[in-house]
């Protein structure tokens, strides 16, 4: 009997050591957590929602671009672009009279030749970073579920904007997703993780998507102007609403030029007013008393370090020989990138006496880009400077990162948005109000009254916009609401990849949907001409 | 009567005797020698020395020395040992005699250690390969791995570059992964090392012999490790018998071979000045007067030393074996600044307990390495850099060096620094320190004959301390406006693993049956550790007391403590030998690693083997023909668990560092956020059948093996695109892909002539490995060309892993040609006809790696003399010759802000842009190189127990190839101004005493 305790309790001993040695191998690694820890109080939370937010300015978790491919939160692409502004800017100006870009980084010679197809790596960097932010959005909202809170012990009342926010942001990038390639896949919080297979929504659903979503968050988001730097508020949701609006007749086939006329309007009568300083918008410290943006995307030259925003506008557009024009815009230069002629024309003077907003570098510079891949054929601007109103430098002391804060929506746009909407037949505004508006960008712009106007047209919109919003990443936009995109009618160097510029094929007008995501996601069709 | 004569008779006989015996006694005399291995005059213990014709004999004690009573000058002494072929030897009239043995191609009952315990060599059922000491490669071997270059057949081993103290690249069978590691195991005196660095700390001359597992029968037992084969080193260590000495020491210069095809200054005088592009012929003014080659000016004779102590013998009355052991290697790169240093040490202790019955081996490798890194961008920016400028202004400021300036007098933006002041601004240091310890305790246990005990603990300990820094006097650290240059980073590594593993091994001989079995079963735990942090300080003035640097990464923490994996595992194999000849091996390994979640977390890897040996068959017993001859053919299945990450499987959120944050109101907040992973994610597997011949003829002088396998990977793990908003990444480490591959070895040896004062060897190996990707999807899409990498340029991916190719072959257009042949830039085969050249017109090109490799060697023995030389080669690898696009072009010289000279090539293309993707720069990297030849001469004794030899050697004494830059042999296939492998002439000395 004895024998057998022994025999039995060896045994056991022997399976509890191995047990206990096999418990050894549940190892978790230094510098992470598990959800549980991550959502343990409300700070965490907070945290959470500035991956969401921070997720359109900062390329991975270890910023800047530490390794080029595979370690940003896109893989496969070149991480310096993956930046939602810069990735979203590149395709919207890059691919029109803007701007251009000498070098070949990978794909870029397609988009600004307008010959881009599905395997083009910027196609898929903008689709895969507005997913994703759109995928950190939906975590975020179902870890922050009523039943998730109340089971963490967890205040309702402080996450509730939060949630809401993170809709907005969601919804934002369902709009650019659906401006950009019209049908993407649709993900909310309430599908699975994992071995889903997310379905597609056509352009016009998605539209209704987006208006519902953004309508739906409203009662949640804080009143304009009163939630913290950088947040957004009604005002945001309300700004998104407005262009998609005045897009409406492109993305659905119904114009909604009322709807946008209202939304509008209830921007302009939040309070907002223009900066009296056109290029203090520009600057590194444009977050100070900054009373005309609706919706910035926060950047820090250490802080927040992204080859995107600021960064990449001011170092594109320099050039490490153009020792003045570094000086002044107070980081490096990779000597990229430069407007075509057709913008600089678009002003009474290239040296900012008459109309201040016409900023260009033209020392050793030509002004028509007859030869693509030389820096000195085009102009570079200005307008972007990493400096700060009193003169000094931004935060990086090795000047490579920029501080400035990149406006997503400004008074200036939503201006613009009401006069081209009531110019467009839309009703509960008038032309004179209208006139009005653009006087107060002009006056701005003049110093004076000499630039105002009495009248205007829907070419002077255009015109206008490209003169107020130049290199903001609106042209794509609206030279396809105007017919002038792929269109013969307007040509730009290097449209179609002449020189003289040609026309293109307007299934261009929408992206295709990347080849990668095809081959992975049955349930997506490719849109048609690619 | 009867009893009396029979006294006469005795008498009569015992008288007899003694005459015999005093006559006996009047010739018989000691006669004293030394057996040593003719190869490099090392003892030879544990010989046997019989007198011809009778039973009397000794053996050599661990020093090689006998002693032997020897009846008259006639007498001839036979030598044999295990290892060596039969030496007869006439004493005459000498009394202390030399006898160098030589080594036998064939020792089949030589030990042969085989991961956890050893094997007789005859017993051996899988590819193993073993290359001791006298077969190793000869001359200034910096790193173990090159000990064994092109030695044996199935591995390829590729230095990554000519800079000193540089590793190397080891595949056997051509790897089994894509992005897992393909490293094979290294395993040192029972201790499986961490895979970074495993080499580069172990002095090449404490090394005994290498052990190669090749293929998963064999390997098997290393279960989740070993799917790219085993590398087992065993070191040398103590012999019983008197204190012996050994001194050996190299002095080595090295050269730089050969320089990128550039244009001369006058050339690229004449190219700018003549021509009739404005841009070009505007640099004019730019030129300066002086004609200098810039490759010429960063090269240099480097000089290099190495010196190497040994002691062996026995302590505690001469009973406790021991070995002791330094090492100290100096060698400069062929690039300026570049040097490599290592100070190394050994210990080893075997003492044995309760008669024999308990044996411990302590071994403790200590190694310091420290690697002053030159500047590798000064290789490509000498390439580049304006040949009519002069390296020095006699200014003093950027140290005096040339540099382009703007008009307010700071380095020019845009255009490319000195380089030499490249190399000579740049201080950057890494201090490598490691230990690697092990005490093994193998006892045998009383009264179960056969039965022993094996203990092993092992330790290993690694860091690396790196400083890099710049002086703000160098005008490549001069920021682009304001402020100071100069930087100071520091970073910090350290990886440690522990080891615990037992075994019990059991061997009998079953008589009855005719039967041995040989059985072994044991249990081992190894944990690895990581820890890392790094600093940067960047604006530092280049004085010590410069501004602290910001603390960037580190990967440990309190809870957590590092992050590091851990393996437990469970083995046994099982022997079995039917009347001497018929041979079956079982191996069985079962896993656990941390890196998978519970339910994928154990594998089981299997494998059986069995060999025949044909020859001791009956029928081929009396063969003349046939000396050797075994058939064997093995089965077996292994893992690969090091894949990328540590912990894919977990779900858990990630902070930003300090630069990733982001602002919302006044605050910046730590962003956290969930990370992409696969909670289903497990091992890759390979299955390997192989099958062998191995020959032996004519006694021996021509051995050979003839092996082919074939090799399926499956559960490959690689990052594929996964649909977007059902992951937090776009693509994900998961396990989809298959790799196969079927090759062959032909290894093959011949002693052409083998006498007393003479011996001939040659040998040569060839492998044919060609694995091929066989899925690469869950779910195949025929739209899926595959996952491209490997960028050139800003943002262009050159290489593809894609179904139905090689793993990394190149991705490129066809360039179309005029009628002379003369690439037309821009132009490409439209493959699908759509009016457009894009990318769904590239197309796979060319592996990068090659199907074929082979080596040669051969050693030539004359008295005191001997020579020996050893070839590598490749057929059919393709290098992409990115100097020639990239400096080959007109906008090379004619857009940056200054010009830059063009690569002779742009004489051909008459390219203006760089043409990335075209096939024109893939060219035929097949080479012969005749990696080393080496001379000796054996002086003998030189003084009373002191003999000495003298070689000398020259390594890469030349390259055949087609490939016009400066080496084909690249790893990866990429030539992107690499580091040039340099040819290296060695002197040493090897003193014995």
């Amino acid at each position: 009997m004895k024998k057998y305790i022994f025999r039995i309790s060896t045994v056991l001993m022997a399976v509890f050591f191995i047990t206990a040695c096999h418990k050894r191998l549940d190892k978790f690694p230094a510098n992470t957590l598990t959800a549980e820890d991550a959502y343990k109080d409300e700070l965490g939370y907070k945290r959470v929602l500035a991956r969401v937010y921070g997720s359109m300015v900062l390329t991975s978790q270890n910023a800047p671009a530490t390794g080029g491919f595979g370690s940003g939160d896109v893989k496969g692409v070149d991480e310096g672009f993956s930046d939602f502004f810069r990735n979203y800017w590149t395709i919207q100006d890059m691919s029109t009279d803007m701007a251009k870009w000498k070098y070949a980084d990978e794909g870029l010679y397609d988009i600004q030749f307008n010959r881009w197809n599905a395997g083009n790596a910027l196609v898929e960097g903008l689709y895969g970073r507005c997913m994703l932010v759109i995928t950190f959005a939906n975590e975020f909202l179902r870890e922050s579920s009523p039943a998730k809170l109340s089971q963490r012990g967890i205040n309702p009342a402080a996450i509730t904007p939060m949630r809401a926010e993170a809709r907005f942001v969601r919804a934002y990038m369902y709009w650019a997703l659906m401006d950009m390639y019209g049908s993407p896949a649709l993900v909310t919080e309430n599908d699975p993780f994992g071995t889903f297979t997310p379905p597609q929504i056509s352009r016009a659903n998605l539209f209704n998507w987006v208006e519902t979503e953004l309508k739906a968050v409203d009662a949640d988001l804080p009143a304009p102007r009163t939630n913290e730097y950088g947040r957004a508020d009604k005002a945001a949701a309300w700004a998104i609403l407005a262009r998609m609006y005045l897009n409406a007749q492109v993305y659905t086939g119904t114009p909604k030029y009322t709807e946008a006329i209202t939304y509008s309007k209830r921007i302009i009568d939040a309070g907002y007013t223009l900066m009296g300083n056109y290029q203090w918008l520009f600057l590194a410290d444009n977050h100070i008393n900054n009373t005309e943006a609706v919706w910035t995307l926060n950047y820090d030259g250490v802080k927040s370090q992204s080859y995107g925003g600021g960064t990449f506008l001011i170092n594109g557009n320099g050039s490490g020989d153009r020792a003045p024009l570094v000086q002044l815009c107070g980081l490096g230069g990779w000597g990229a990138m430069r407007a075509t002629e057709k913008i600089p024309a678009l002003f009474p003077d290239f040296t900012g006496v008459i109309d201040k907003r016409s900023l260009w570098y033209t020392t050793d510079q030509t002004l028509n880009m007859i030869d693509f891949f030389e820096y000195k054929y085009g102009y570079p601007t200005t307008k972007f400077r990493n400096r700060t109103r009193s003169g000094g430098f931004g935060n990086d002391p090795n000047r490579t990162f920029s501080d400035i804060d990149i406006p997503i929506s400004r008074l200036a746009e939503i201006y613009l948005i009401y006069a081209e909407a009531v110019k467009r037949g839309g009703t509960g505004g008038s032309d004179a109000q209208a006139v009005n508006y653009i006087n107060l960008i002009r006056q701005r712009a003049y110093g004076s009254n000499s630039g105002n106007i009495g009248t205007y047209d829907l070419d002077f919109i255009l015109d206008e916009r490209a003169r107020e919003l130049y290199w903001e990443g609106y042209r794509r936009m609206d030279l396809i609401r105007y017919n002038r995109y792929s269109e013969g009618t307007y040509l730009w160097p290097w449209k179609g990849g002449l020189v003289g510029g040609t026309a293109f094929d307007a299934t261009k007008k929408i992206l295709p949907i990347p080849s990668k995501q095809l081959a992975v996601n049955p349930n997506l069709k490719q849109n048609p001409g690619y | 009567m009867i009893l009396k004569s029979m006294l006469t008779k005795s008498g009569a006989f015992l008288a007899l005797l003694l005459v015999l015996a005093q006559i006996g006694f009047a010739q018989s005399r000691i006669v004293t020698g030394t057996v040593t291995d003719s190869k490099d005059a090392s003892p030879v213990s544990g010989a046997s020395v019989t007198i011809k014709g009778t039973k009397l004999g000794t053996t050599t004690d661990a020093s090689g020395v006998f002693r032997i009573n020897v009846d008259n000058s006639n007498t001839i002494l036979v030598i044999t040992s295990v290892g060596f072929n039969r030496m007869e030897v006439a004493v005459g009239s000498q009394s202390e005699l030399t006898v160098g043995v030589t080594a036998s191609a064939n020792n089949l009952n030589e030990v042969v250690v085989v991961g956890y315990g050893t094997t007789r060599k005859r017993d051996l059922t899988g590819a193993v390969a073993t290359v001791s000491a006298k077969d190793f490669v000869k001359g200034a071997i910096q790193t173990p791995e090159q000990l064994i270059a092109g030695k044996v057949a199935g591995v390829q081993i590729t230095s990554n570059n000519g800079a000193a103290g540089s590793g190397s690249r080891i595949r056997i069978r051509g790897g089994s992964s894509l992005n897992a590691s393909n490293d094979p195991l290294v395993v040192i005196d029972g201790l499986p090392v961490d895979n970074g660095n495993a080499l580069s700390l172990i002095n090449p001359n404490d090394i005994e012999t290498f052990t190669l597992l090749k293929d998963p029968s064999a390997a098997a037992i290393y279960g989740s490790r070993a799917s790219n084969g085993v590398i087992i080193i065993t070191t040398k260590k103590g012999k019983k018998g008197k204190l012996r000495f050994n001194f050996n020491s190299q002095v080595f210069a090295q050269t730089a071979i050969k320089n990128a095809d550039i244009l001369s200054a006058d050339e690229f005088r004449n190219l700018i000045t003549t021509s009739t592009d404005p841009s070009v012929s505007a640099f004019t003014s730019k030129l300066g007067k002086s004609n200098t080659n810039w490759q010429d000016e960063i090269y240099r004779t480097a000089i290099g030393q190495d010196y190497n102590l040994s002691m062996s013998g026995a302590v505690i009355e001469g009973k406790v074996p021991f070995r002791l052991s330094g090492g100290y290697l100096n060698q400069d790169g062929i690039l300026k600044t570049d040097n490599f240093n290592r100070l190394s040490g050994a210990i080893n202790i075997s003492p044995r307990f309760f008669k024999d019955r308990l044996k411990v081996d302590f071994n403790l490798k200590l190694a310091r390495t420290e690697n002053a890194d030159a500047d590798f961008g000064a290789v490509g920016a000498a390439v580049g850099f304006d040949p009519t400028q002069a390296t020095t202004t006699g200014s003093n400021r950027f140290g005096g060096y040339f540099e382009f300036l703007d008009n307010t007098g700071r380095p020019l933006g845009n255009a490319p620094r000195n380089p030499l002041a490249l190399l000579n601004f740049r201080d950057h240091s890494r201090k490598l320190f490691r230990s690697l310890g092990n005490i093994q305790f193998d006892y045998t246990v009383p009264f179960v004959k056969g039965l022993r005990v094996n203990l092993n603990l092992g330790q290993e300990f690694q860091n690396e301390r790196g400083s890099f820094v710049k002086s703000d006097s160098a005008a490549a650290a001069y920021p682009s406006i304001g402020g100071k240059g100069g930087y100071r980073n520091t970073s910090y590594l350290e990886r440690r693993n522990r080891l615990l593993d037992v075994y019990i091994n059991y061997v009998k001989d079953i008589k009855t049956i005719n039967s041995r079995i040989d059985f072994t079963a044991g249990h081992g735990t190894q944990e690895y550790f990581y820890y890392n942090y790094n600093t940067q300080g960047r604006y530092f003035d280049g004085s010590p007391n410069g501004p602290a640097p910001n603390l960037i990464a580190n990967n440990s923490d309190e809870k957590n403590g590092d992050n590091g994996y851990m393996l437990i595992s469970y083995y046994g194999r099982l022997n079995y030998t039917l009347a001497n000849r018929y041979v079956f091996t079982f191996n069985g390994r079962a896993d656990g690693s941390s890196r998978f979640s519970k339910d994928n977390r154990w594998g089981f890897f299997p494998s059986a083997a069995f060999a025949w040996r044909i020859n001791e068959e009956n029928f081929l017993e009396n063969s003349k023909t046939i000396s050797d001859l075994k058939f064997r053919v093995g089965y077996g299945v292994t893992g690969q668990q090091d894949i990328p990450g540590l912990y894919p499987y977990l779900a858990v959120y990630n902070q930003s560092n300090n630069n990733g944050l982001y602002q919302l109101g006044n605050t910046f907040y730590n962003r956290l956020g969930p990370v992409e992973y696969d909670p289903n994610i497990r091992w890759e597997t390979t299955e390997n059948i192989n099958a062998a011949i191995e020959y032996g003829l004519f006694n021996n002088r021509v051995t050979g093996i003839l092996e082919v396998f074939s090799r399926k990977t499956k559960d490959l793990v690689s990052v594929v695109p996964v649909p977007l908003g059902a992951n937090f990444a776009n693509s994900i480490l998961t396990n989809v892909g298959n790799i196969e591959g079927n090759g062959f070895e032909v290894t093959m040896n011949f002693v052409p002539i083998r006498n007393k004062e003479m011996e001939w060897n040659f040998g040569f190996n060839v492998t044919y490995a060609n694995p091929k990707i066989t899925k690469l999807l869950v779910n195949d899409d025929p739209n899926f060309v595959g996952n491209r990498f490997d960028i050139v340029g800003i943002s262009t991916p050159t290489r593809i892993d894609a179904v139905g190719n090689r793993p990394g072959s190149f991705y490129m257009y066809q360039q179309i040609y005029d009628n002379n042949n003369n690439p037309i830039e821009g132009l490409y085969e439209d493959r699908n006809r759509d009016g457009l050249i894009n990318e769904k017109d590239l197309s796979v090109f060319k592996p990068a790696d090659a199907p074929v490799f082979l080596g040669i060697n051969s050693s030539f023995t004359y008295k005191k003399f001997n020579a020996g030389f050893v070839m590598r080669g490749s057929i059919g690898n393709y290098i992409y010759n990115q100097v020639a696009m990239e400096n080959g072009v007109l906008n090379q010289l004619k857009i940056g802000a200054v010009p830059q000279n063009v690569h002779r090539n742009y004489l051909e293309t008459r390219f203006v842009a760089k043409q990335e993707l075209s096939n024109y720069y893939i060219q035929n990297g097949s080479f012969l190189r005749m990696d080393n030849i080496n001379f000796g001469y054996d002086a003998g004794k030189i003084a009373k127990n002191a003999s000495l030899r003298i070689t000398a050697n020259v390594q890469n004494v030349f390259l055949i190839t087609k490939y016009n830059g400066i080496d084909p042999e690249i790893n990866g296939g990429r030539d992107s101004n690499i580091y040039p492998r340099p040819r290296t002439y060695v002197l040493g000395v090897n003193l014995d005493f």
